[in-house]
């Protein structure tokens, strides 16, 4: 067994571990805290693979933000789960049916990390030989990602903005909808402290 | 958090360091591991790290919600602007070619502004989401 096998299988039963306790975790803060470690070990595995980029966002957005984000939502909600003990058997049948099906449509997939795999000489064999002289930065991953496939990431971006303004409507308060009630309605007068500003430069668009 | 000294002076220390490599992330995507997307999130946790140790009174000041919500806005248009820039051009939807005369020049400035945009766009979002999450319970 070489060094990198005994890192994989290290890193793999962290991941199956966590992922357990996880399950088993009764109080919502450990839930949270375990799955930011099960990002990073995620992160760990793209950095093993040598996609260090992909790692970076894992480590950013798995381990930083979403757990960040968990424990703000755990402060407004409750930090303990529903007990919940009694099995539901149709369901735990229909979940083992699902990853049975899962597990045998992996059986005629290729190796983990095998370079022969399709996915590998679909298109990336002209990224590796090419984009050197196509596009220029030695980073083949922001040639692919901002040149190659600039309409992709185009469309993420989109994504981020349209996840960021359903937030802000659902969670953004009555002082953001403020400028669009007509005077007098209810909430009109719960503007609270903080978000006054953007308020009054909107009420002061509308008047003009 | 108003009595952890401890927390608030080490916050303060490692603000400026954190701000400062989201701009190395950014601007050194091309080169090393990184882009605007990990540099977007590393820049708004600086003001996150802010947020919960000086409370969101004080980051709201320092990130106003009209500057968050036009920027998260101002990132696509300066993405989705490369693109009919290029159209204008003569070119195709997002083809950078036709932004400079010699190739590389123009891709570079094309990946450069397109990053940009999602930076920007990723760090207005993530502030604006943890400031719409933390805000919430008051």
């Amino acid at each position: 067994m070489t060094f990198d096998q005994f890192i994989d299988i290290a890193l793999f039963a962290f991941l199956a571990a966590t992922a357990i306790a996880m399950l088993r975790a009764n109080s919502l803060f450990a839930a949270a805290m375990l799955s930011g470690i099960f990002s990073l070990l995620c992160a760990g595995l793209y950095t093993v693979m040598d996609a260090v980029d992909v790692a970076f966002t894992e480590a950013a957005v798995g381990a930083g933000i979403s757990t960040v984000l968990f424990l703000g939502t755990l402060a407004l909600t409750s930090s303990r789960a529903k007990a919940q003990r009694t099995i539901h058997w149709p369901a735990l049948f229909m979940v083992f049916v699902t990853g049975a099906v899962l597990i045998w449509s992996t059986l005629d997939m290729p190796l983990y990390g095998d370079p022969n795999a399709p996915i590998h000489h679909h298109v990336a064999d002209r990224y590796i030989e090419d984009s050197a002289e196509e596009v220029g930065p030695p980073n083949i991953v922001t040639s692919v990602l901002a040149s190659y496939r600039g309409f992709d990431t185009m469309g993420e971006t989109t994504v981020i903005f349209t996840a960021g303004m359903a937030v802000l409507l659902l969670l953004g308060g009555p002082a953001l909808m403020a400028p669009f009630r007509r005077k007098g309605e209810k909430g009109a007068e719960a503007t609270s402290e903080p978000a006054k500003a953007p308020s009054k430069t909107r009420s002061g668009k509308g008047d003009t | 958090m108003r009595h952890h000294s401890v927390l608030r002076a080490s916050a303060k220390i490692l603000i400026p360091p954190i701000l400062l490599f989201a701009l190395y992330v950014q601007f050194h995507g091309d080169f090393g591991p990184g882009g605007g997307f990990q540099a977007g999130v590393i820049f708004a946790v600086a003001f996150i790290l802010y947020a919960l140790v000086f409370g969101l009174e004080k980051a709201r000041r320092v990130a106003p919600p009209a500057v968050t919500h036009s920027l998260s806005a101002l990132g696509v248009m300066i993405y989705a602007g490369v693109g009919f820039e290029n159209v204008l051009s003569g070119g195709n939807f997002l083809e950078y070619n036709v932004m400079a005369h010699e190739h590389h020049t123009a891709q570079h400035l094309g990946i450069f502004l397109v990053e940009m945009g999602v930076g920007i766009t990723v760090c207005a979002v993530m502030i604006t989401i943890f400031f719409s999450f933390a805000g919430r319970g008051r």
